[in-house]
């Protein structure tokens, strides 16, 4: 596959968009449809389309395994880290009204940070399971 | 119309997975799943369900047809012969179905809105919700901030399992690699 212009070329035409509309997604989640989850997959979706057309080895260059692996800790940690400064600002575990000036103002700040770590996670797995599968089939191959 | 769709869209669903499980070639299987995540997130939609859609078309649709099919690549694409007959599973199988059937003959009928569901907690989120978080998509106010808690545990969940896998598939290509060396 790695010889065939026509994917070639249309898989980097699509995948900025399909990263654009993962933003979209994440950031846009408080307006329409979407949120964390559905970014995250939406995301690893297009690393996992650039690893189809140009092979493992360049998606690896670009995101790296461990870069992966980061990831699927750094969201939960970030989640966990919004519940842990509500404590520190004076509310209970996960309290979002003391997070900004106002209480909306705390809600909104925390429901963006809360989803931005459930779409690191998800995105981080589900990268990191399709590297290992993918890795293991070359492995059998050769 | 609405209902005649989604009635559509159920019968269309249910070849897929008689297709299924009547199918020998694991491509043509994988592919079917796939299609069936696909009328499955379009039944959401037409159920306004956007946001469960959405992550059904992404998940079901799109990356777990990419891991099955690389998981096809390392087993190969025909099934084994069973080595026994189906009629033991399939009467089970059917037996549940049926007592499961039978327990939807107790819930509310679809949509009413006297449902308990639709007359506890919903009607609070629905008209406090975008006042209280000044989010106007309710089921993102619920998923994050009332529900923050349950979301957490989800988010652990997926770590947990990404993490579990890493642990699996990694220490069996240590052991693989130990003999070239």
């Amino acid at each position: 596959m790695r010889s065939d212009l026509v994917l070639r070329v249309i898989a980097k035409l699509l995948i900025p968009f399909l990263l654009m509309f993962a933003l979209y997604v994440q950031f846009h989640g408080d307006y329409g449809p979407g949120g964390g989850f559905q970014a995250g997959v939406i995301a690893a979706a297009a690393i996992v389309f650039y690893a189809l057309i140009y092979g493992l080895a360049a998606a690896r260059r670009l995101l790296s395994d461990r870069l992966a692996e980061a990831l699927l800790a750094a969201g939960v940690a970030l989640y966990a880290a919004v519940g842990l400064a509500g404590l520190a600002l004076g509310g209970n575990y996960l309290d979002y009204f003391v997070l900004g000036g106002d209480p909306v103002s705390g809600q909104h700040r925390g429901i963006f940070w809360v989803e931005a770590g459930v779409g690191l996670t998800v995105a981080g797995a589900m990268l990191k399971l399709f590297y290992l599968f993918a890795a293991r089939g070359r492995e059998v191959e050769r | 119309m609405e209902a005649l769709i989604v009635n559509v869209l159920l019968a269309a669903m249910v070849l897929a997975i008689v297709g299924i499980a009547g199918q020998r070639n694991l491509f043509a299987a994988v592919v079917l799943a796939s299609a069936y995540s696909f009328l499955m997130a379009t039944v959401l939609v037409a159920l306004d369900a956007v946001d469960v859609a959405m992550t059904e078309a992404a998940v079901g649709a799109g990356v777990s047809t990419v891991l099955l099919l690389g998981a096809l690549h390392l087993v190969g694409g025909a099934e084994a012969k069973p080595l026994h007959r189906p009629w033991l599973p399939l009467a089970l199988a059917a037996g549940v179905g049926t007592v499961l059937v039978y327990g939807t003959l107790g819930l509310p009928a679809f949509s009413d809105p006297e449902a308990p569901i639709h007359t506890h907690v919903v009607p609070r989120y629905l008209e406090e919700g975008p006042r209280e978080t000044g989010v106007p998509n309710v089921v993102t106010a619920v998923l994050a901030s009332y529900r923050g808690y349950d979301t957490l545990g989800e988010t652990i969940v997926v770590f947990t399992a990404g993490a579990g896998v890493v642990a699996l598939l990694r220490r069996r290509r240590r052991e693989e690699k130990e003999p070239r060396r």
